[in-house]
């Protein structure tokens, strides 16, 4: 009997094509994010709101990942950018084999934003790196602020939390400041926004955060072209 | 529930090595998951046991290691093990700490018998 050390990561194809995602978002200056929440917290609504911001001729598109229909779809069709629905038939979440293939008929030189919305599931998608350059986790105040502990994983891995349906907190029993402690306790370093797509309050300093990402994106695309004094010699 | 992914996903890799390796019999495979990986190691364990059984990977079993979380301090560089959620340093207090394990979701052993 014999002992064969494998030490390799368990999702390790996924991974290998997540790494060549993040290699084609990088060669097109793409910022690429994966939005991530429980069933109902408002990914769509956001999604809505933020292509409802861009002018026309913006370089954005949007995946949307769900178990059945292309409803999602269908709203965010309506604002005119390009918007495809992957409908996974039963996976709790998007792999990064469906982001792929769904990319398959998009030019990537005609974009430099791509927003995926992934399968409503504050656990499984945490699991799965879509070649994003940063997951955003999603938290309404209709939900408990004890989510990040709870939902650990996805709230390590989430660079912001957008908490969201502000517009509710007058009716709902939800500490702002216990959900901050609670998603710091998890992720220290977590950036964190709070918004509502129904009124549109944060909505500005969302916006910013994404612009923000962007110009750090083609920063670092264009510091990678330039070669540096050093390599020149 | 990605756990049946996940079982699917070490089942694929554990099939690869037994295709290198004709008239081999593989007998165990061991896993390494950490607390912050969003795997269950009980619902991995069912799906696992589930995939395997009536196939021609049978009886190969599954051995889960799992990990805690772990932090170090930037300040004391001292090391400690995350209990309820409690990230703050436990020797200088500090609370921005970084983590150095429990996301692993790794394979970590095949166990087989050479013909």
């Amino acid at each position: 009997m014999s002992k064969l050390p494998l030490e390799k990561k368990v999702l390790s194809e996924n991974d290998r094509i997540a790494a060549e995602l993040r290699a084609r978002f990088a060669e097109h200056n793409i910022l690429c994010l994966n939005l991530v929440s429980s069933p109902g917290a408002g990914k769509t609504t956001l999604l809505e709101r933020t292509l409802e911001g861009f002018p026309p001729g913006e370089r954005v598109a949007v995946l949307t990942g769900d178990i059945q229909t292309d409803n999602d779809a269908r709203r965010l069709a309506r604002f005119g950018f390009p918007v495809k629905q992957i409908t996974t038939g039963g996976a709790c979440h998007l792999d990064a084999r469906m982001v792929e293939r769904a990319l398959a008929e998009w030019r990537l030189e005609e974009l430099d934003l791509l927003l995926i919305e992934n399968v409503g599931n504050l656990v499984c998608p945490a699991s799965y790196d879509l070649g994003e350059a940063a997951k955003v986790v999603i938290l309404s105040v209709a939900e408990g602020e004890d989510k990040p502990l709870k939902y650990p994983a996805m709230f390590f891995r989430a660079e912001l939390l957008v908490l969201s349906k502000i517009d509710l907190l007058p009716h709902v029993p939800f500490s702002m400041a216990s959900a901050r402690e609670n998603a710091r306790r998890i992720h220290p370093g977590i950036e964190i926004l709070e918004v509502s797509s129904a009124t549109g309050v944060g909505l500005d300093t969302w916006r910013q955060w994404l612009d923000a990402r962007r110009r750090a994106a083609l920063a670092a695309a264009t510091a990678d072209v330039t070669p540096s004094r050093t390599a020149a010699g | 529930m990605h756990e049946l992914s996940i079982a699917n996903s070490i089942l694929d890799a554990v099939r690869a090595e037994g295709a290198r390796r004709p008239g081999t019999r593989l007998l165990k495979v061991g896993v390494r998951v950490g607390e912050l990986s969003g795997v269950a190691p009980d619902s991995l364990s069912f799906c696992f046991d589930a995939l395997v059984t009536g196939t021609d990977l049978a009886p190969l079993a599954l051995e889960i290691e799992t990990r805690p979380r772990r932090q170090r301090c930037p300040e004391c560089d001292r090391t400690f093990r995350v209990v309820d959620y409690d990230v703050t340093c436990p020797d200088c207090g500090e609370t921005e700490t970084r983590c150095i394990g429990g996301d692993e979701l790794e394979m970590v052993y095949l166990e087989m018998e050479e013909p």
